[in-house]
């Protein structure tokens, strides 16, 4: 095991005292250095929102893009290296809402990255607004009449898209998000965890005492390859909010799927010579 | 010598085949050549048309005076009359009242041999014939085309009944085969300058008219080891391309003008993080969706000041197919070198002309990497992505690259480190940083406009992009009638190069032509330089200027 403490950043971070993304945070550090992965193993791509500035609070590789456009970036990178280990951490507003074609499209392809989704059910960096997972009727400052839409539901969408790896963690069960983000850092494939993440300053309703009162893990007995009973588990909310692996299956992942890359020297590596390219110009004669 | 060959019908008759194999075999013995296309945006249907001008000297662009007519339809012949000369030839698959029509019943040949798919091949060998040239190249262009031996030989027979059929009609000057010469298409020559320079990742969203980049280097791909990822939307193309050049692979990606407004958010991610990034913006005319197989030049304005907020970016606007794979080459030495946005600003009319060339000649091509060696990785200590230096060009590593040192790329003002800050003096310091390194770019690699012309000149024609052919070619008319006129013609349209256009534009007229309806690079040299136009030449019709029109427009509106 590494020492933690190399991934302190030397940053101060803009998060509220009491914010569900501080332990986040630290259960990520223990994670990393449990599976001995040094910073420059490691290469993180966020958006934008409260989640998104962990590039800043955690030292590891990192590019922090733009709102809602976390996955595309990681996926250029899938493509020009794969020893790096490649991490996207997100919000509920940026990876449901803006970046919502991205998530779709990804599970289609299936990339080898690890999807931390900090999901607070409301928009923390923009001060409270709605975001997709946000209860119905819930009254916000944009909208004081409550909200109109049903609430998105991650899980269940990752399900029937059959993604290759669908979890819930929650911030209040530091143990169990351990084991489910080492066991997605593992898993060859996409691996979604949508994790609940109490925001303490805008969202009044799920609060650490509302999800603690709600969430219970998964036992022994689920299957989390059963793709019915999986579907069913994604229906549990409210009352009943189940957490840790609910579905994963195993299949090709979105490298494997470019016969033209080698398993070994990853793009990155290779070097062109144009000079030795004139049988493309011939092909013009 | 010229001639015009004008091959039309509806989408999905041939045409492409017809063009292509035309094409090549003129190139093949050797005839300068020019091939466009007008097409409509449609698969079944409609009215398209392919020209193919031959002849013995260069050819720079297009005509619309039509020698042969190839009528695959009757609608052809009617909308093509007012384009016909007299001593025009039309050859047509039916009875046509017109002394000047040849009747060729290619569907009918086609079937006595089996097969009414080889209308069109019955048809070429009209056409050769009408032109008085032999079958020898054709048959080798046939049996490179077909890969079935059964579908070769029935394509042979086809090609020699229409030979059969017809009479020559056309005494062509004898040219020579020429073993240094390509035929290729602009979005070819864009995509085989990126592969030449070594891109490694291509992500695209299809759009018209910028496809066939995609299309070329896609069919490089299994070939070469590089990618193309088809994104599942203009900002998620730009965004991977922008995540495999942070990732240390030169990166590319290309869209029309609509998936370019998609990419605006991208391209300042690029410019703030300073990520060497390649695009390729073939224009069609606008604004929305526009006329999606047409063509225009009036995106410039747009790119040039493409996305929120101020940072450096270049703009390459090619004139032809040669210059397109020279500056797409040098599009990615740049965008590495200044690490910033490169943007090849191209068109629908450039991109799919297609043009025989000299071959490129591959020695003088370097590849100059700009990401430190490996070597020089292992000295660094205490890495900062974004150093300020001298010259606002910071060490560029790759993640990974780095013994003990992470590389932070960052959307938000940053610092040294490239971690977010919101402090003042970084601010400014980080943007006169990034400017800087337009300062070095206008030093060190900016390159003015060519000049054709003589020294003394009556009126100086301005251009940028592609309008350079049909320039050439106006001018060389203008210059046989005595009239002294010099072409300025511009490829690096931004930051604008000023020094040869000052000198030449003293006491002199400028005439500034362009492909669209507020000359906007008229606009750009005057706020550049304060110099004004006294006349502009404007065409946003969707179709691309003729030399000959220019001609009579220069003739006509400016020297009376
Ligand atoms: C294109 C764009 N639109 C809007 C914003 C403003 N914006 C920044 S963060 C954010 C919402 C973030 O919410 P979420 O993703 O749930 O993250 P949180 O802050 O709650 O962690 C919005 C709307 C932006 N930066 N960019
Ligand atoms: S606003 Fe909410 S999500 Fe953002 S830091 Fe504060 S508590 Fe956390």
């Amino acid at each position: 095991m590494l020492n933690k403490e190399i991934y302190q950043a030397d940053q101060d971070t803009a998060w509220c005292p009491g914010c569900g993304n501080l332990p986040l945070r630290n259960v990520l550090a223990d994670v990393l250095a449990e599976l001995e992965l040094s910073p420059t193993d490691v290469a993180m791509f966020t958006g934008i929102g409260q989640a998104a500035k962990m590039v800043h609070y955690i030292k590891v590789n990192g590019l922090n893009g733009l709102h809602g456009r976390a996955l595309p970036p990681a996926l250029g990178m899938r493509i020009a290296n794969h020893k790096l280990k490649v991490i996207v951490e997100s919000g509920d507003g940026d990876t449901y809402g803006e970046g919502g074609n991205h998530l779709l499209h990804n599970i289609r392809r299936n990339p080898d990255i690890a999807h931390f989704v900090h999901n607070n059910q409301i928009y923390g960096l923009t001060k409270g607004q709605a975001s997709p997972t946000t209860e119905e009727g819930t009254t916000t400052t944009v909208q004081p009449n409550g909200i109109t839409a049903k609430p998105f539901n991650p899980i269940k969408f990752a399900v029937a898209m059959e993604a290759s790896f669908v979890a819930r963690g929650f911030v209040g069960n530091q143990e169990q998000l351990k084991e489910l983000m080492k066991e997605a850092l593992n898993h060859r494939g996409y691996a979604l965890i949508d994790i609940l993440q109490p925001c303490v300053s805008f969202n009044k309703l799920n609060t650490y005492q509302w999800y603690s009162k709600r969430v219970y893990q998964l036992d022994e007995q689920y299957d989390p390859t059963d793709y019915q009973a999986a579907l069913q588990k994604a229906e549990e909310w409210g009352d009943n909010i189940p957490t840790g692996v609910i579905y994963r299956n195993e299949r090709p992942i979105f490298r494997d799927k470019f016969p033209q890359l080698d398993d070994n020297t990853p793009l990155v590596e290779k070097e062109i010579n144009p000079k030795e390219l004139s049988e493309l110009v011939d092909e013009f004669k | 010598m010229k001639l015009n060959l004008v091959v039309g019908g509806a989408a999905g008759q041939g045409l492409k085949t017809l063009n292509y194999i035309l094409s090549k075999t003129f190139f093949r013995k050797g005839f300068s050549i020019y091939s466009s296309k007008d097409y409509m945006s449609r698969v079944r249907g409609g009215h398209n048309f392919m020209s193919i001008r031959i002849g013995d000297e260069e050819i720079t662009g297009p005509t619309t005076e039509e020698d042969i007519l190839l009528a695959l339809n009757e609608e052809t012949i009617e909308l093509h009359q007012d384009k016909l000369v007299d001593d025009s030839t039309i050859l047509y698959d039916g009875e046509l009242e017109d002394r000047r029509s040849v009747n060729l019943s290619a569907s009918e040949i086609a079937k006595e041999i089996g097969n009414s798919k080889v209308a069109s091949t019955v048809f070429i060998g009209g056409v050769l014939k009408i032109l008085g040239l032999d079958l020898a190249e054709t048959k080798e262009v046939l049996d490179e085309y077909f890969e079935d031996e059964e579908i070769k030989e029935i394509n042979y027979k086809a090609l020699e009944a229409g030979y059969q059929e017809v009479e020559t009609d056309y005494q062509l000057p004898s040219v020579s085969k020429t073993d240094n010469q390509i035929l290729i298409d602009g979005n070819q020559a864009v995509g085989l300058g990126a592969v030449m320079a070594g891109v490694q990742f291509y992500s695209a969203y299809p759009m018209t008219p910028s496809t066939g980049v995609m299309n070329y280097i896609a069919n490089q791909e299994n070939k070469l080891g590089i990618v193309v990822e088809q994104a599942e939307d203009e900002i998620a193309a730009i965004n991977m391309a922008i995540g495999a050049s942070y990732s240390g692979v030169r990166a590319m990606t290309g869209t029309s003008g609509g998936g370019f407004a998609l990419m605006n958010e991208g391209l300042g991610l690029a410019g703030v993080a300073e990520t060497p990034l390649v695009i390729a913006e073939v224009q069609r005319p606008g604004p929305a969706t526009g006329l999606p197989t047409r063509t225009e030049q009036s995106d410039l304005s747009f790119v040039i000041n493409s996305s929120q907020g101020e940072f450096p970016l270049v703009v390459l606007a090619p004139k032809d197919a040669q210059d397109a794979f020279h500056q797409t080459f040098r599009a990615f030495n740049l965008a590495e070198k200044y690490q910033l946005p490169v943007i090849i600003l191209s068109d629908q009319f450039l991109a799919d002309s297609k043009k025989n060339i000299t071959e490129f000649d591959l020695d003088s091509l370097t590849i100059k990497r700009s990401i430190m060696s490996d070597e020089e990785a292992e000295k660094i200590e205490d890495y900062k992505r974004y150093q300020l230096t001298e010259d606002g060009i910071s060490p560029l590593a790759y993640p990974g690259q780095l013994e003990d040192e992470v590389v932070v790329f960052d959307s938000d003002e940053h610092d040294q480190e490239g971690h977010i800050t919101e402090d003042a003096d970084t601010r400014v310091k980080m943007v006169d940083k990034r400017a800087k390194k337009i300062e070095k770019l206008i030093d060190e690699d900016l390159a003015e406009p060519e000049y054709i012309g003589p020294e003394k000149i009556d009126y100086l024609l301005v251009g940028w992009g592609s309008t350079y052919g049909p320039l050439l070619e106006a001018r060389e008319k203008l210059a046989q009638d005595d009239c002294q006129v010099g072409v300025l013609s511009f490829s690096d349209v931004w930051p604008l190069p000023t020094a040869k256009l000052e000198e030449k534009a003293e006491n002199i007229e400028l005439i500034v032509v362009e492909n669209n309806s507020t000359g906007q690079f008229s606009k750009l040299i005057r706020s550049e330089t304060g110099i004004k136009a006294s006349e502009k030449i404007l065409k946003y019709d969707g179709r691309p200027f003729t030399g000959f029109e220019l001609y009579n427009a220069i003739k006509e509106e400016v020297m009376f």
